[in-house]
């Protein structure tokens, strides 16, 4: 084991970057975005030398790991690993990171201080891929925790319209949450003694009592349904999303909400099977309101940023459903959603940030019609992106969604008939999540625009648009590229709660 | 009746550090610079660290008759020694600016410091009720002098009076306590008390006395009710002695606490729900009137307050499976570490500012970091870590370790309301971080030549707590498994 060091280096080297940006001072606001494009840069090449170091073939363990002895007194060891549930993750952080360092090169948003701003990114950078690296509980925690004040700052500093208020909302909201999540990790350790997320999904957990599991359970589930977010716990999403700056929005979107549904697959199923079989049925609910929610919510929105934030809602609905199965097809179908929200989400968060910087606004109201005529590329990104985000056959987000209904056909949970119906309804929020998006090309697509009258797609935003738009037509092409690393993992997770079923 | 044979080494930290106060004020009067006092102060500090560690597991002042001893050295007391000479340090830092314009007359300054160090040194390994409420008084009355030491500020005389009839009012019911607690159990010694509290469920009388007794505590870390007299205190006093009363003076009301919680471990049943409700009530109250408050001494106090709700958590949730023991204890003192570190940071933040700037009112605070970057850095780790936000990791993590005792205890409802009283605190330690790093307003106060120098003493006392709660987080151990290495 030679390649040890690729995990840990992905968080040394933007947390470095950050530091010596602190210290460069005010000389830095020039170099400083290209610095954040070169540190991510590196982050990308030591994820894709993860990805090859990665043996596929064993996807189902922890791969590339590293321990430390670091606080004895609270059990926690400082230690990192990845499976097929974490990597796709942790290549879409990083891919994220990079879009949003090339669009950030020209596009530092009001008022500048692009140090800053780059070494915030860099910050968040370093929570977001440790939260997908961490096998330890309280490690989990602590790098759950670590993206609040960046984000924080990004969306008071750098955002629009009620910043100081939104940046609030967002973050006492988060972190009653992980507060709660916190007191249910300390649960599961008390009664354990054990903090190491292997050892607790390999059985360790299992042998708590159906009491002490349960309130385990909900503690948990409750925190994470916060931050991913999950009905009726969204309320702080719409704003933050409204006010952040274009990057910000793309990294909430695409990876931090992430985080709750991830926290749910790779702690709470394994850890907490009993409990989790249980809670499966009533989680399904949830996850059906959210998406009949959702897309109801955005048809009634007057704004761009605003209707995506609440489509937002309905698919990570969709994600909560499949892994309300606890089903192979069903947690398949959530990896699978996540990754492709991510991907899509962002690019509809870059397209309307490009919008919003040409026209000033994303409230319906205001905003010029006419896109397809006045910047045809741009028009027809928002349309691909939008088409791809309704979960259009071909396109990334067709496969996340249509996964989690066939798992809520064949639930791993007894409720055969209780979970078809949950399915029939989440079909039926998978056609009005059509028309909203349809509304939203109607409006702002068409229409007597005049001929190429605002500046079309630029260069760099060709570049940090591009991998998102190749992925999501690879990933509807081929979803068994995620499918083939994210199964085996899947099945070892679903494996520990067959026990638990009757 | 033998006579008494006394250890000098056991007793050498306290000894070392009166020692210090006379040198310090009669340096004073024969070099005429108040420097050389603080001087004499930073050198005392050094030479008593290493007796108080060299002295782990001595005990003296022994009695003939029953061999019950009143001075006990244990790991746990000899960690609370360290705190509290580490942080008089810093607090002495701090005050050197003060010191070196005679804004402070600096040979009384330091003496009357030390002296009431002595008392806090004394405190965790007093072994009987008596010495340990003499050894409290040590600390109270210098520094009711220290708080009105402040020429040319009216409020100080206030001030001090305040927080002088306060303390006389938890002192005189304290001993009250102890008088109910000996004629209930015939003793003083702790030794004897616990050996009491083991054979027999508290009487009514002995429960009063109990209760009564922790008045003293609630009223040394500013508990709520007992509270009142600390906002008015801190601002009327110069920032060095209100930073000096929110970290060692609380500091010799947790060595209290735990010592007294420790001798009636048996009747935990009866205790621990009262300093349930006091951290309950302390830690919500604090943060919630922080919220209002508009100058930086006043919210901190007020923050200082929440942080000892935090701080008592262990104590409050000893129950069902989880009793009194060295687990407990430990909690509670790597909070109290981490809190001497990051609370002085901050104290030593404002009064640095205070002085360039004459900035009281955090909202004022607005563009510090286009000013002076490395003070605004510094205060907002030390805010972040007070609010237990990464990258303030050791403020987090010692709120995780307090927060595991209730849940190992199911004390659920004290959870729920630390859960509540973080996310609270939360709003006023950002909100102040904010401002630091928001663009300046345009008429900028002026710098004066005349403030700014003379301070960079108190620069040495902000890298000081920098450089702990930075170690602090990085190897948390240090913090959380101080006691584990005396």
């Amino acid at each position: 084991m030679t390649s040890n060091w690729l995990l840990p280096a992905l968080l040394v080297v933007p947390l470095m970057a950050a530091g010596i940006l602190l210290v460069a001072g005010r000389r830095a606001e020039r170099w400083a975005t290209w610095f954040g494009v070169g540190v991510q840069s590196v982050g990308l090449l030591l994820t894709l030398g993860a990805l090859a170091e990665f043996k596929r073939g064993s996807a189902g363990s922890m791969q590339l790991v590293v321990e430390a002895e670091w606080i004895p007194e609270l059990l926690v060891d400082f230690r990192l690993g990845v499976d097929g549930i974490s990597l796709p993750l942790v290549a879409l952080t990083s891919l994220l990171g990079w879009c949003a360092a090339v669009y950030t090169v020209r596009r530092v948003p009001e008022p500048g201080r692009a140090r800053a701003f780059v070494g915030l990114l860099l910050l968040l950078q370093v929570g977001m891929l440790g939260t997908f690296m961490a096998l330890d509980l309280i490690l989990f925690f602590l790098f759950f925790e670590v993206v609040l004040a960046p984000m924080w700052f990004l969306i008071a500093f750098w955002g629009s319209g009620e910043r100081r208020r939104a940046a609030n909302t967002f973050i006492l909201y988060t972190v009653l949450g992980s507060v709660v999540m916190l007191v249910g990790f300390l649960l599961v350790i008390v009664k354990t003694g054990s903090a190491d997320m292997v050892e607790l999904a390999g059985g360790l957990g299992e042998q708590m009592s159906g009491g002490a599991q349960l309130a385990a359970a909900l503690l948990i589930l409750g925190g994470l349904a916060v931050k991913t977010p999950m009905w009726p716990f969204h309320t702080w999403l719409p704003d933050a999303h409204t006010s952040a700056p274009t990057v910000g929005s793309v990294l909430l979107a695409g990876v931090l909400l992430k985080m709750g549904t991830y926290g749910m697959v790779r702690i709470v199923v394994p850890t907490l099977p009993d409990a989790m079989v249980r809670i499966a049925p009533y989680l399904a609910a949830f996850a059906v309101i959210g998406i009949l929610y959702g897309a109801m919510a955005s048809y009634g929105q007057q704004d761009l940023k605003r209707v995506i934030a609440f489509s937002s809602v309905g698919h990570m609905g969709f994600v909560l459903l499949g892994i309300s199965t606890l089903s192979v097809v069903g947690i398949n179908a959530a990896l699978f959603g996540n990754i492709a929200h991510g991907v899509i989400t962002g690019l509809l968060f870059f397209v309307v940030g490009g919008i919003k910087e040409r026209t000033g606004t994303t409230a319906f109201a205001s905003l010029p019609r006419g896109l397809y005529a006045s910047a045809p590329r741009l028009g027809f990104l928002l349309g691909f992106a939008a088409v791809a985000s309704l979960g259009l056959p071909g396109l990334a987000g067709f496969w996340g969604e249509f996964l989690a209904l066939v798992g809520a056909y064949h639930p791993a949970v007894p409720e055969h008939l209780y979970y078809r119906a949950m399915l029939v309804l989440a079909a039926v929020g998978m056609v009005l999540a059509a028309a909203y998006f349809l509304r939203v090309l109607r409006r702002v697509g068409q229409g007597p625009g005049s001929e190429k009258t605002m500046d079309d797609v630029a260069a760099d935003e060709w570049l940090s648009w591009t991998p998102l738009i190749a992925l999501t037509v690879v990933l509807g092409l081929v979803p068994v590229l995620v499918f083939e690393v994210t199964d085996p993992a899947v099945r070892m997770v679903v494996e520990s709660v067959a026990g638990a079923l009757p | 009746m033998t006579i008494q044979s006394i250890d000098l080494m056991a007793l050498a930290p306290t000894l070392v550090v009166a020692l210090g106060a006379l040198v310090a004020l009669i340096a004073e009067l024969v070099t005429r610079r108040g420097q050389v006092a603080v001087g004499v102060g930073l050198v005392t500090v050094a030479v008593a660290v290493p007796f108080a560690v060299a002295a782990s597991g001595e005990q003296t002042l022994c009695s003939g008759v029953d061999s019950a001893c009143s001075y006990v050295v244990t790991p746990l007391s000899v960690a609370l020694q360290v705190i509290v000479l580490v942080s008089t340090a810093v607090v002495l830092l701090m005050a050197s600016a003060d010191i070196a314009d005679r804004r402070v007359p600096g040979g009384e300054f330091v003496f009357l410091m030390l002296c009431s160090v002595s008392g806090a040194v004394l405190i965790p390994a007093t072994n009987d009720l008596v010495t340990l409420i003499v050894a409290l008084e040590v600390v109270s009355l210098p520094t009711f002098a220290l708080v009105a030491l402040r020429q040319g500020e009216s409020r100080a005389a206030e001030a001090a009076l305040k927080a002088f009839i306060f303390s006389i009012a938890s002192v005189a019911v304290s001993l009250y306590g102890i008088a109910l607690l000996y004629g209930t159990t015939g003793a003083v010694s702790f030794d004897q008390l616990a050996a009491a509290a083991q054979a027999s469920d508290p009487t009514p009388l002995a429960t009063a006395g109990l209760v009564m007794l922790l008045a003293v505590v609630a009223f040394k870390i500013a508990a709520i009710p007992f509270h009142g007299w600390a906002p008015d205190t801190y601002q009327g006093a110069t920032v060095p002695v209100a930073a000096y009363l929110s970290v060692v003076s609380k500091a010799a009301g947790f060595s209290a606490l735990l010592l007294i919680t420790g001798t009636f471990a048996a009747w935990s049943e009866m205790w621990a729900p009262v300093v349930a409700v006091l951290a309950g009530v302390t830690m919500l109250g604090g943060n919630l009137v922080a919220l209002r408050q508009r100058l930086a001494v006043r919210l901190l106090a007020w923050s200082s307050i929440a942080q000892a709700g935090y701080i008592v958590v262990p104590l409050a949730a000893v129950a069902g499976s989880v009793a009194w023991g060295p687990d407990v204890a430990n909690a509670v003192v790597g909070y109290l570490v981490a809190y001497a570190a990051m609370n002085l940071g901050a104290f030593a933040v404002v009064a640095v500012v205070a002085r360039r700037t004459g900035i009281v009112e955090w909202g004022d605070y607005r563009g510090l970091a286009r000013r002076s970057p490395g003070l605004a850095v510094a205060l907002a780790f030390f805010l972040a870590s007070l609010a237990g936000l990464p990258p303030g990791l050791i403020g987090l993590l010692v709120k995780v370790r307090v927060l595991v005792v209730p849940v190992e205890s199911g004390v659920w409802w004290l959870a729920a309301v630390m859960a509540v009283a973080t996310v609270i605190g939360l709003a006023y330690y950002l909100a102040w971080a904010a401002q630091l790093f928001r663009q300046p307003d345009v008429d900028e106060r002026p710098v004066t030549a005349e403030q700014a120098t003379g301070s960079w003493t108190a620069v040495v006392s902000v890298a000081a707590c920098l450089a702990l709660t930075v170690a602090f987080s990085v190897a948390p151990s240090l913090a959380l498994g101080l006691v584990d290495r005396f």
